[in-house]
């Protein structure tokens, strides 16, 4: 029982879950959606600011819920500053696959694969298919963003 | 162990134990036997949903094996039976609720229905704008929604009594919102998310005066205390079957016969008419008025043979067996390093809400089921009530009559694994 619960609850999940990274609103964020899990009452905003280049020039989140919810939002942030849109749309397809598919490679994923490795620590949600939507709500919410939506939820 | 001495006065105090052996009561719920990850199941969920005993299993069973039908068409021989069954556990709700007549018992799908029944058709036939609903700040979403599309429709004012940080119903701050407008007092008898009594007593005492009509919500009341109708004269009271170790998909609203007769139907259809022409139809009397079309008929027999099994227990049995573990269960909490119950009334059902200081209650739910123990985390369909509270979320351990002392021991050793995860 432990060792399923420590493959999910790891160091760098709880590090993450009790001081995310980029936890800030962005003053005049060019995209910006607010998700929520109505299940369990998890919300949260994201940020981006986006260059003439589609690059991802800055984003951040607000919000609050559980350390999963928490630490996937936070390793998203660090994981797409800097990055092209394209790629972070193909990001959260690689990232969705990597929450779900017991058998995903990230290698198949075309994408940044050592990027993808840093967020393998929240594939421990698979055990526990309630919990994907924990980790999954701040992608939902950067793509809402992205594309201008206003909210999303995952129920 | 950290309480073993004060669980040996627990059990010292309940000594009611003689006339409630809660281990013989388990061997009448099959699902207890089940494991969850190959350890034992700890059901503390029983305020979402309660188990079944098999005589509520059975009862439904044995129905549909023998004489089921539809019900009041009866030229045939099943059609008779099966209208008798389903008018006999209508009369056993009547007597689990003390309600002076079966005609007050109305089958619905649950207590959702039932609130709503008395929104659509009692508070929209005899409440206009300027017309004012008081709440509390406890009530379940349920108790909340319905007369918010009410408000929408016809201009109505709801007001809402407020609680005090323990969960307390604040009965002066209540009495003071009462004024000559207050047609309805729509308030829960127990709190689903804090286990708070609310004194309806006197709630129904200072509405009457006030000449305002009550409906409960009896929801979480009906499970752990015995429920008069007659003795707290109140107006209406809605609840449903599977919280009380009955069927999903059946409930009662009770409503005072002079009250129901003044009513309009709630949905047409077969069942409730007495005469049909394309120029005018006539509606039967309650509550058959009020139940169009094919009821839940082997709900209803299984929720009759709920509430029999109940009253075999014995209620008073019953409360205290589950008192004990409330004291129980609120002691071993309180006492394990960063943890805060949340509702602390003074009067309280064997429901327990907690905060754990650095870990949200999600985080606690998924792992306590990793160690076999079913708990609700979240809003508890309670928002409101949350955000009075300053919280997004709490974890609920809800206790059943199959509960044991070693369930409550099982969560507190199991809230120490949460603590030593994220420690």
């Amino acid at each position: 029982m432990l060792d399923e619960l420590r493959e999910l609850y790891q160091e760098v999940i709880l590090d993450h879950g009790r001081s995310p990274r980029n936890f800030r609103r962005l003053a005049d964020p060019a995209h910006h959606a607010h998700g929520q899990n109505p299940m369990c009452g998890d919300t949260l905003d994201v940020y981006l600011k986006l260059g003439a280049d589609g690059t991802i020039e800055d984003v951040a989140f607000e919000g609050k819920g559980c350390a999963i919810s928490m630490a996937s939002a936070s390793l998203m942030t660090e994981t797409l500053k800097g990055r092209q849109i394209t790629e972070a749309e193909r990001m959260f397809d690689a990232f969705h696959r990597l929450c779900t598919e017991e058998s995903f490679d990230a290698a198949t994923a075309g994408v940044d694969e050592d990027a993808l490795e840093r967020l393998q620590v929240l594939a421990g949600v698979r055990a526990f298919p309630v919990r994907v939507k924990c980790a999954t709500l701040a992608w939902h919410t950067m793509k809402a963003a992205l594309e201008g939506g206003a909210t999303v939820t995952t129920e | 162990m950290l309480a073993s001495t004060s669980r040996t006065a627990m059990n010292d105090e309940g000594r009611h134990s003689v006339s409630f052996d809660v281990h013989r009561v388990r061997d009448d719920f099959p699902i207890l036997k089940r494991r969850i990850r190959g350890r034992p199941l700890v059901y503390l969920d029983s305020a979402a949903s309660a188990q079944k005993p098999k005589a509520v299993l059975d009862a439904m069973q044995v129905a549909q094996e023998t004489i089921y039908a539809n019900v009041h068409r009866g030229v045939h021989t099943l059609s008779q039976e099966a209208t008798d069954a389903f008018e006999a556990a209508r009369e056993k709700l009547r007597a689990f609720i003390n309600a002076a007549s079966a005609d007050e018992i109305i089958f619905v799908r649950g207590a959702t229905e039932g609130i709503n029944l008395v929104a659509a058709t009692y508070a929209r036939k005899f409440l206009s704008a300027g017309d004012e609903i008081i709440l509390s700040e406890l009530e379940h979403h349920s108790n909340i929604v319905p007369w918010q599309l009410l408000q929408a429709e016809k201009g109505i004012v709801i007001k809402v009594a407020p609680i005090d940080d323990d969960g307390n119903f604040l009965l002066p701050a209540f009495e003071r919102l009462l004024s000559p407008r207050t047609r309805l007092v729509a308030v829960t008898h127990v709190s689903n998310a804090l286990g708070t009594v609310t004194p309806v007593r006197a709630i129904i005492e200072a509405a009457h005066r006030a000449g305002a009509k009550v409906l409960l919500d009896g929801c979480q009341a009906v499970p752990h205390l015995a429920v008069d109708m007659q003795a707290l004269d109140v107006d209406f009271y809605a609840f449903s079957g599977h919280k009380m170790y009955g069927p999903t998909g059946i409930g009662v609203l009770y409503g005072k016969k002079e009250l129901l007769a003044t009513m309009p139907p709630y949905q047409g259809g077969g069942e409730m008419i007495s005469t049909v022409t394309f120029a005018k139809s006539t509606f039967k009397e309650p509550p058959h008025r009020f139940e169009a079309g094919t009821p839940a008929i082997v709900e209803a027999i299984g929720l009759g043979a709920a509430a029999d099994y109940l009253t075999a227990l014995g209620r008073e049995a019953v409360r205290a067996h589950e008192q004990a573990l409330l004291a129980y269960a609120s002691q071993r909490v309180s006492a394990l390093p960063g943890l805060q119950i949340v509702g602390r009334a003074a009067e309280k059902a064997a429901i327990v809400s907690f905060v754990m200081e650095g870990v949200h209650a999600h985080d606690i739910g998924t792992i306590l089921d990793r160690a076999g123990i079913a708990v609700r985390a979240g809003h508890h369909c309670a928002q409101p009530l949350m955000e009075r509270l300053g919280l997004a979320a709490t974890a609920r351990a809800s206790f059943g009559l199959y509960n044991t002392m070693e369930d409550v021991d099982a969560l507190a050793d199991a809230l120490k694994i949460v603590r030593e995860i994220f420690a």
